[in-house]
């Protein structure tokens, strides 16, 4: 079988380097060149799509397009009554990419799940510092080295994580590209060469697609692995074409130079939808734009401040303007399509005169204040300082004056987070695993100065999302959480702007791409028609 | 000439220092930090924060830190990204033939057409050619360089279709780059039709990158020559009854020739510049992308080392248009 896989490999890199002519293609024009190939130090959604979601492969998976998991490269799972304890069973059989520069001589066992952590996680182990300054952000930003107590090999094909506290989102989690499973017989052969580096420049994963080859800066390939364990795959050959201004990508698409582009410009989505061999997909974007008022300074302390100035902003006209009808109001913290949205809740409704009043009876006069605006467009957010603009001429009508400031994107964050920043921030969040807390944590009393940007600590709300962390029940997170969301309107420490919808134009031929909501690219399951 | 070749190469050494030092302050003095461009929107704790500063040692002095990035680098290690992890020298060295090939087209471009235009202006001064060529030119130089290329994208690839959107040849050849020289990988790559393709992907951006170098050159001829045309010894060479192509060619321009040269050596900084939103709009994979984003990801290992090793390449340039000069007029090494 070893020898099959061999020359499979060599015959497929044979004809990819030959350009084979009948070859099926797909060429994906992507926004920006990967940092590297390994899925876990790098935290942008280019290195995951070139990285995770293509040559390697999790132990839960999300359902494609959607945000529930369903089984990886475990085919089951139990977890343990006090929630400490998760026992996974690995999928037999499961084989490693065989590559130019890599023969496996194994299939997928427990040791390459424990090596994939604690690389991330051990600071003895000789992985953990094997790129000069790898953070390993995701690992640590999710809160792992705190969660795990050990990760048991019980046999070979059965792997057993200890926790020190229950953790709800732990499943999602791991079905996250940071947990991406790699081949620790491939680390060891690199260890013996003294080549480690080559880790992150030439992959080895489980996934349905193997790396062929990347010109940095302009593109990479990948070819279909017969050996994945889902089914080989219909397109023969992968291609990211490195594009990253937005207008170019669609005139490649248009020219058919590309079959697939990511986050086209809003201005060019008509004429993208108006082309007859394309199609446009769209879907509701998972993320909020948001205005966090300072909770902790003088007037913004007081709701009824907080509210007042909700109330006089017209939500409908910065969708018109700015997202171009691709965006729809947002009531909650959390978009629509996350389970547990409180559908009862009310927006706070457009009214200047009852805004003024408000702030009148709040004892509130000749408020000057600043709106920040990022300098940045997001899949959020794509002008924030128009938007800005807009709250601005609503704010004058009800009598604040306001001031729009914006820095450099890193400076930009870094003085937001500020104890004693004036007015009220603009922001946003994409998530990242389904789960709604995967939201709720940005208003969490310990992510004060990190991206708690409200300022804002409510114990009530912070009780609220405690014990939704601890509960394993669903229909009772769900009441936790929406219980929670009345708090939060009630309290109002942001203004909540939009959600913005995501678009994703290809040519007609292209068959069996699914939008995820996690704004992720995949290409398994997709074809193209000849 | 040897004496005057020391000369030259002993000002290069402080330069290649000052230069240093302002490329390592000029990153640090840009506001955000590459901490928080690492961490993206997630964000960092405090305590995390402060560990990853001094793990990259960038809260140490920054006189030491200096001290430390010359001293690697006087032993050839310009440092790996912060981004990427990558050596910087071996990115440098991956990306640079492609910027190196499309400046290259560029300047001949810019070289073939500048030149005659200004002679031909200087010559027919005060012509229609004279007034429109001149008009041209200041277009060319006035031109933003973005909007020049996506329109010429939009018109040649998305209207006629005649030439590729973007990249440096089509997908469809693949082969492991030999010299990094696209133009001599896919001649000696043997793949039919890859020499041409890679040929149409260079029209429009060395186009758009030798608009601006074109204009000048043209405008420096011109005026060049119209001084020279003006000289006693021009009217001498006429009056002897010299063809007029040979006045031109022999005694006027070969005497306009050291300004144009000047400006010629001068263009590769600009083509290094220019170079930086040509390959943005192209896609073209060469050190002017890298760079941009790397200042946007605040690599202050990239942008820093980037910049010297560019400046290093512009002031070998700059040498060998001196060597030149005096070549063309010994009197210069005398001087």
């Amino acid at each position: 079988m070893k020898k099959k896989l061999t020359f499979a490999a060599a015959l497929l890199a044979a004809s990819v380097l030959g350009g084979m002519a009948n070859a099926k293609q797909l060429v994906y024009c992507s926004e920006a060149s990967p940092a590297g190939f390994d899925p876990s130090p790098w935290s942008g959604g280019n290195d995951f799509d070139a990285s995770s979601r293509t040559i390697y492969s999790r132990l839960v998976e999300f359902e494609h397009g959607k945000t529930t998991i369903s089984p990886g490269l475990a085919e089951s799972w139990t977890v343990s009554d006090d929630g400490l304890e998760y026992t996974f069973k690995l999928r037999p059989g499961v084989k490693f990419q065989t590559t130019d520069y890599f023969t496996p001589t194994r299939d997928l066992n427990a040791d390459d799940v424990i090596f994939s952590f604690e690389r991330q996680w051990k600071k003895e182990s000789p992985w953990y510092s094997y790129l000069e300054g790898t953070g390993w952000e995701y690992f640590t930003g999710m809160g792992f080295p705190d969660l795990l107590k050990e990760i048991v090999k019980v046999d070979d094909l059965t792997v057993k994580f200890v926790l020190n506290k229950p953790e709800v989102a732990f499943l999602p989690d791991l079905g996250m590209d940071f947990a991406s499973i790699v081949s620790k017989e491939y680390a060891d052969q690199l260890d013996k060469a003294g080549t480690r580096q080559q880790f992150t420049q030439k992959p080895v994963g489980t996934g349905p697609f193997q790396f062929v080859d990347y010109q940095v800066d302009a593109v990479v390939r990948y070819a279909a692995w017969d050996g994945y364990f889902g089914g080989r795959q219909k397109i023969d050959d992968l291609i990211f074409a490195i594009t990253p201004d937005p207008a170019v990508r669609a005139q490649k698409l248009k020219a058919g130079e590309c079959d697939i582009m990511s986050y086209p410009a809003p201005a060019d989505i008509a004429g993208l939808q108006g082309d007859a061999n394309l199609k446009v997909d769209e879907q509701e974007g998972l993320n909020i734009g948001y205005l966090a008022y300072n909770t902790t300074l003088p007037p913004f302390d007081k709701v009824e401040v907080r509210k007042a100035l909700n109330m006089a902003v017209n939500k409908k006209a910065i969708i018109d303007a700015v997202y171009q009808g691709a965006g729809a109001p947002a009531i909650n913290p959390i978009p629509p399509t996350m389970w547990s949205y409180n559908k009862d809740i009310k927006d706070d409704p457009y009214d200047p005169e009852a805004a003024k009043k408000m702030l009148a009876d709040a004892g509130v006069k000749d408020l000057s204040m600043k709106i920040w605006a990022m300098p940045v467009s997001r899949p959020y957010n794509p002008n924030a300082q128009r938007v800005a603009e807009l709250i601005q001429a609503d704010y004058a009508a009800v009598g604040v004056k306001a001031e729009i400031v914006s820095y450099e994107w890193t400076e930009y964050r870094q003085r937001g987070k500020a104890k004693d920043r004036d007015g009220a921030f603009q922001l946003g969040w994409t998530g990242d695993n389904g789960d709604p807390d995967n939201f709720f944590f940005l208003l969490g009393c310990d992510a004060i100065g990190q991206s708690n940007y409200a300022i804002w600590c409510n114990q009530e709300f912070e009780a609220l999302l405690k014990k939704g962390k601890a509960t394993t029940d669903v229909a009772e997170r769900t009441k936790i959480y929406e219980e929670a969301q009345v708090v939060f309107k009630r309290e109002a420490p942001w203004l909540t702007i939009a959600h913005s919808k995501v678009f994703m134009p290809m040519n007609k031929k292209v068959s069996g791409f699914v939008m995820d909501p996690l704004g992720i690219h995949r290409f398994d399951g997709v074809d193209v028609t000849e | 000439m040897l004496r005057y070749l020391l000369h030259k190469l002993a000002l290069i050494i402080p330069t290649v220092f000052g230069i240093s030092l302002a490329a390592f302050a000029f990153v640090r003095l840009l506001p955000g930090d590459p901490i928080l461009a690492l961490a993206g929107e997630r964000g960092v704790s405090p305590e995390r924060y402060a560990q990853l500063i001094e793990q990259f040692g960038y809260n140490r002095p920054y006189v030491i830190q200096y001290l430390e990035y010359i001293g690697r680098v006087l032993t050839g290690d310009f440092g790996i990204s912060i981004a990427t992890k990558r050596p910087v020298l071996g990115e440098f060295q991956a990306l640079f033939p492609a910027t190196l090939e499309l400046a290259t087209v560029a300047l001949i471009i810019a070289v073939l057409l500048g030149i005659p235009a200004g002679i031909f202006a200087a010559v027919k001064r005060g012509s229609w050619f004279d007034q429109a060529t001149m008009g041209v030119a200041l277009t060319g130089y006035s031109m933003p360089i973005f909007w020049w290329g996506l329109l010429l994208i939009i018109f040649f690839s998305g209207y006629l279709g005649w030439t590729p959107v973007s990249g440096r040849i089509g997908l469809q050849y693949f082969f492991r780059p030999t010299t990094g020289f696209m133009l001599i990988d896919s001649l000696i790559s043997g793949r039919s039709g890859a020499f041409k393709s890679a040929v149409s992907h260079l029209i429009l951006p060395s186009i758009v990158l030798a608009t601006i170098p074109l204009a000048v050159i043209a405008r420096q001829t011109r005026s060049a020559m119209l001084e020279v045309l003006g000289e006693d010894y021009v009217r001498t060479a006429r009056a002897k009854g010299l063809a007029p192509r040979r006045v031109i060619g022999l005694h006027a321009f070969r005497n306009a020739l050291i300004p144009v040269v000047t400006t010629i050596g001068l263009q590769v900084g600009t083509l290094m510049a220019g170079a930086i939103l040509t390959e943005t709009i192209f896609s073209w994979p060469g050190i002017g992308k890298w760079m941009i984003d790397a200042i946007g990801k605040r690599d202050y290992v990239v942008v820093q080392s980037g910049l010297l090793i560019i400046a290093l390449i512009v002031m070998a340039v700059n040498l060998i248009v001196d060597v030149l000069y005096a070549v063309i007029n010994p009197r210069i090494r005398v001087q």
